[in-house]
C-alpha cells in the first residue's frame, strides 16, 4: 500500500458523523394541555395534571390533564351523542371524505408530528420520520376508502358498526397506535374515546388539533388522556360498546376478566417473544440486518420484536460474531440526531425493568455482549444487548423484555427450530430467514404466530393484518380483517 | 361597451403522453351548448392520434401497473383534490354541455368528484377482495391476484359528460390500466378539462389520453389495434356489435354496459373495476 493510500485509508477510518440535530422548535409545544371531548379542548387548569418528560433529557415537555373517571364519562356521552345524531346515519361517503381530510393532515402536518413523537418517546427522528407518520397517515388513506364500500368486505351486505369504542394505546408508537385504532373504528361507523399512554399524550393531543382542523363533527372522537386509572374507568364505563387495548398480556388478561359478564366486545393485541429463524441456506448478511433492525428498531419497543434468534447450529458461531460486530456499530445517543439509530428508553420505569430481565441473565448464566457507545449522562439509555448461550429456560428467553436485548438460541432440524419457536405463551410474530422459499411455507404453516415474516422483519402496512394468537391476543388490525374488529357481524 | 374587457378564450385540446397537441391532422369541429351555443372548436382526432395515444399508453403502462396501490390511490385522489378546486368551472361547462340548471351541474360534479374518490378508495382493496388463496389439496401454497388488463381503449358516453365520463375511465386506471379514452363528440368539454387537472395531479404522462372526436370513426382504429388490450364500448352507440367482433382478432377484453351500468347516479359496484382485471395465480411448494 502506498503512502497516500495508506493515509487516506486512516483517515476514513477515523471519520466521525457530524452532529445532524433535527430542530425541537418544529413541536410549537403548548405548556399545558387539556382533554379533547366533544371537539374542544378543556380548560387546562381544570384537571389535575401530569408532567411528561422528554425520555432523552428528563427534562419536561409540556403538562397534560388527567382524565378523571367524570371526564371519562363526560366523553362516553359525547361519543355516544355523535354516534346517534351525526356518524352512525352519515352515508359512508361522507365518512369516508373525513377520513382522507384527515390523512392528508397528518401528511401536511408530518414533519412537526415527528418531532413531538421523537420529543416524547424518545425514538430516533429517523425513525419517526419514516416510519410512525408515514403509516399513520397511510393508514388513514386505507380505511377511508373502506368506509364506503363495507360491503364489498366480505361480511355480508350492509354490515353495522358497534356503538362507542374506547380504545386505550401504548407508549411505544403513540401516533401510529391511534391511527391503528381510530382508522377502521370511524370507517366502519363507530366512535370512539382513545387513552393514550401516560408517558406519549402530545401526538395524540396534535391529532386532536388535526381532527378540529378537518371538521369532523364534535363527539366523534374524543381524546382523554391519563394513566391506568384513566384506562380502567374507560373499561368499567357501561356506556362503552367495544374495547380495542394494545398493551401488556397481564394488563388484557384483567380487562378480558373484567368484560367477561357483560359481554362487551373486546380486541386485545399484547405482548410477544419473536423468534428471528436462521436457516443455513439464508442469505446471511441480509438475515444480520434483519435480525438487528428485528430486535434495535424502536429500542425493541415492539411488542412483535424479533426478541430471540434461533439459528441453525451450523452457521451460528459465524452468525453470531458478524451480529455482535454489527451490534458494536450502533449508534446510541440523541434521538434528534438524524444518525442516530437507537435512542432512548421511553421511562425509568422500562429502563429497571430492562435491567432487571438483564442481570437475569446474567445470573442465570447467559453470555452478554453490549455495544459500547458512549450515551448522555441525562436521560434513560440502554445500550443494545445480546446473549448467547441462552438456553429455553432462562427467563430472558421466555419473558418479554421490551428493550434493545437480543437473546441466541441455536436449532439443528426444521423441526427443532419450530418446536422452540412455537415454546412460549405468545405468539405475536416470527421471522424466517432461509432462501429456499418451500422450507419457509413449511415453517409458516407450523408458526404458532399472527404474522410471519419471510427474509424481513418489521414490515408494516395498512393493508396487512398485524395481530397474535395464544396470549399475544386476539383480532387483528390492518387490512379488510381489521373492520371486523369494529363491525357487529 | 367599450370599458368592457374582451375575455380570452380557450382552445380546446388533446391530451396524449402528458402533453396537449392539436390534432396531427389538423381538424377541429364546432361544440356547442345543447341549446346551440358557440362553446369551441375542439381539436377533431385522427386515426394517428389514436395510435400516439395507444403508444404513449403502453410506454406508460409499467411504470403505473408497477407502482404501489397506495401511490396509485393517491394519485388519483389527488384528480378529486383538483376538481373540487375547480368545481364551477366544471360545473358551467356540464350545465352548458348537458341543457342541466345550477343545481343540477353541481350536484353532478358532487357525484363525479365523490366517484373518483371511491375509485381512489379501491386501489389498495382490489386485491383483497378479488385475489386470494386456494387450499389446493397438496403440499402447495396457491394465491390469486388481480392484475391489469394493459391498455385500454374507452369510447365514453355520449350522454353524462362528465360523470360518465371519470365512471368509465377512472376503474380501468384504479386497477393498474392505462388508458386511451374517447370523450363524447358533441359533449367533449368537462372530459377536456378533466384531462387537463390529471396534468397537476400527478397522473404520469401516458397513463390517461383523452381525445376529443367521433366514436364511430375512432372506435374501429382502437377495436383493431394490436397493442390495445381491452374495450369500453359504454359510447359506442350502433356500432357496438361490429366493434366487439372487431376485438376479437387479438382476444380484447370487451366491456359492453347493461342498462344497469348506464344509471350513472346508481351505486357503481364492481362490476367496471372487474372488466379489465386479469387473475394471475401462483403455485409455491410447501416442505421442508
Amino acid at each position: 500500500m502506498s503512502e497516500l493510500q495508506h493515509q487516506s485509508w486512516s483517515r476514513l477510518n477515523d471519520l466521525e458523523y457530524a452532529p445532524a440535530p433535527e430542530s425541537a422548535s418544529i413541536a410549537r409545544l403548548r405548556d399545558s394541555y387539556g382533554l379533547f371531548i366533544d371537539g374542544k379542548f378543556s380548560d387546562p387548569g381544570s384537571h389535575s395534571q401530569f408532567v411528561t418528560l422528554n425520555p432523552a433529557t428528563e427534562k419536561p415537555l409540556a403538562t397534560v390533564a388527567a382524565g378523571s373517571s367524570a371526564d371519562v364519562s363526560r366523553a362516553v356521552i359525547s361519543a355516544r351523542r355523535a354516534y346517534d345524531q351525526v356518524w352512525s346515519n352519515m352515508p359512508g361517503k361522507e365518512r369516508a371524505k373525513y377520513l382522507f381530510r384527515i390523512a392528508r393532515l397528518i401528511q401536511e402536518r408530518a414533519r412537526e408530528l415527528a418531532v413531538v413523537e421523537t420529543l416524547d418517546n424518545g425514538k430516533p427522528i429517523r425513525e419517526s420520520r419514516d416510519v410512525d407518520i408515514p403509516l399513520a397517515a397511510a393508514h388513514f388513506f386505507y380505511y377511508a376508502g373502506w368506509a364506503d364500500k363495507l360491503d364489498h368486505a366480505g361480511f355480508g351486505p350492509n354490515p353495522q358498526p358497534l356503538g362507542v369504542a374506547g380504545q386505550i394505546i401504548p407508549w411505544n408508537f403513540p401516533l401510529l397506535m391511534a391511527a391503528w385504532k381510530l382508522a377502521p373504528a370511524l370507517a366502519a361507523g363507530n366512535t370512539c374515546v382513545l387513552k393514550p399512554a401516560e408517558t406519549t399524550p402530545l401526538s395524540a393531543l396534535i391529532l386532536a388539533e388535526i381532527l378540529q382542523q378537518a371538521d369532523l363533527p364534535p363527539g366523534v372522537v374524543n381524546i382523554v388522556t391519563g394513566d391506568g386509572a384513566t384506562g380502567a374507568a374507560l373499561v368499567s364505563h357501561p356506556g362503552i360498546d367495544k374495547i380495542a387495548f394494545t398493551g401488556s398480556t397481564e394488563v388484557g388478561r384483567r380487562i378480558q376478566r373484567e368484560l367477561a359478564p357483560s359481554g362487551t366486545h373486546l380486541t386485545l393485541e399484547l405482548g410477544g417473544k419473536g423468534a428471528n429463524i436462521v436457516f443455513e441456506d439464508a442469505p446471511i448478511d441480509q438475515a444480520i440486518e434483519g435480525i438487528i433492525d428485528g430486535i434495535f428498531f424502536n429500542q425493541g419497543h415492539v411488542c412483535c420484536a424479533g426478541s430471540r434468534l434461533l439459528v441453525q447450529e451450523s452457521v451460528a458461531s459465524d452468525v453470531q460474531r458478524r451480529l455482535i460486530r454489527r451490534v458494536e456499530q450502533l449508534r446510541v445517543g440523541d434521538p434528534m440526531d438524524k444518525n442516530t439509530d437507537v435512542g432512548a428508553i421511553n421511562s425509568a420505569e422500562q429502563l429497571s425493568r430492562i435491567n432487571e430481565l438483564v442481570d437475569a441473565g446474567v445470573a442465570e448464566g447467559a453470555t452478554r455482549y453490549s455495544n459500547s457507545c458512549d450515551v448522555p449522562d441525562a436521560g434513560y439509555w440502554f445500550n443494545p444487548t445480546v446473549f448467547t448461550e441462552v438456553s429455553q429456560t432462562h427467563r430472558i428467553a421466555r419473558e418479554e423484555i421490551f428493550g434493545p436485548v437480543l437473546s441466541v438460541l441455536t436449532f439443528r432440524t426444521p423441526e427443532e427450530a419450530v418446536a422452540k419457536a412455537n415454546n412460549t405463551q405468545y405468539g405475536l410474530a416470527c421471522g424466517v430467514w432461509s432462501e429456499k422459499g418451500s422450507r419457509t411455507l413449511w415453517v409458516a404453516e407450523r408458526l404458532r404466530a399472527g404474522v410471519i415474516w419471510s427474509n424481513t422483519y418489521n414490515k408494516f402496512d395498512p393493508t396487512s393484518p398485524f395481530g397474535g394468537v395464544r396470549e399475544s391476543g386476539f383480532g387483528r388490525e390492518g387490512g379488510r380483517h381489521g373492520l371486523e374488529a369494529y363491525l357487529n357481524v | 361597451m367599450s370599458n368592457e374587457r374582451l375575455d380570452v378564450r380557450k382552445t380546446y385540446k388533446l391530451l396524449i403522453n402528458g402533453a396537449f397537441p392539436r390534432s396531427e391532422s389538423g381538424r377541429s369541429y364546432e361544440v356547442t351548448s345543447s341549446a346551440g351555443a358557440f362553446l369551441g372548436n375542439v381539436s377533431w382526432a385522427s386515426r394517428k392520434d389514436v395510435r400516439e395515444a395507444v403508444i404513449a399508453a403502453r410506454a406508460a403502462l409499467s411504470k403505473w401497473s408497477g407502482a404501489t396501490a397506495y401511490n396509485r390511490g393517491q394519485v388519483l385522489y389527488r384528480i378529486a383534490e383538483m376538481m373540487e378546486s375547480r368545481r364551477d368551472e366544471f360545473a358551467a361547462y356540464v350545465a352548458a354541455s348537458e341543457s342541466l340548471n345550477d343545481r343540477e351541474s353541481q350536484s353532478v360534479v358532487n357525484e363525479t368528484i365523490d366517484r373518483i374518490v371511491w375509485y381512489a378508495g379501491w386501489t389498495d382493496k382490489v386485491a383483497q377482495v378479488l385475489g386470494g388463496t386456494n387450499p389446493v389439496a397438496g403440499p402447495f401454497f396457491n394465491f390469486s391476484i388481480p392484475t391489469p388488463t394493459g391498455v385500454i381503449g374507452v369510447l365514453a358516453p355520449q350522454d353524462s359528460s362528465l360523470l360518465g365520463f371519470v365512471s368509465s375511465v377512472l376503474p380501468a386506471l384504479a386497477v393498474g390500466n392505462t388508458v386511451v379514452a374517447v370523450s363524447s363528440e358533441r359533449r367533449p368539454i368537462p372530459a377536456v378539462l378533466l384531462g387537463e387537472i390529471t396534468a397537476t395531479a400527478d397522473v404520469p404522462a401516458g397513463v390517461l389520453n383523452i381525445l376529443s372526436g367521433v366514436a364511430s370513426e375512432l372506435g374501429p382504429v382502437l377495436a383493431t389495434h394490436e397493442d390495445v388490450d381491452g374495450l369500453d364500448l359504454t359510447g359506442a352507440g350502433d356500432l357496438a356489435g361490429t366493434l366487439a367482433a372487431d376485438a376479437a382478432t387479438s382476444i380484447k377484453r370487451v366491456f359492453r354496459p347493461t342498462a344497469l351500468d348506464l344509471d350513472w347516479s346508481a351505486s357503481p359496484g364492481t362490476r367496471r373495476l372487474r372488466a379489465f382485471v386479469e387473475t394471475s395465480t401462483v403455485w409455491h411448494t410447501v416442505g421442508q
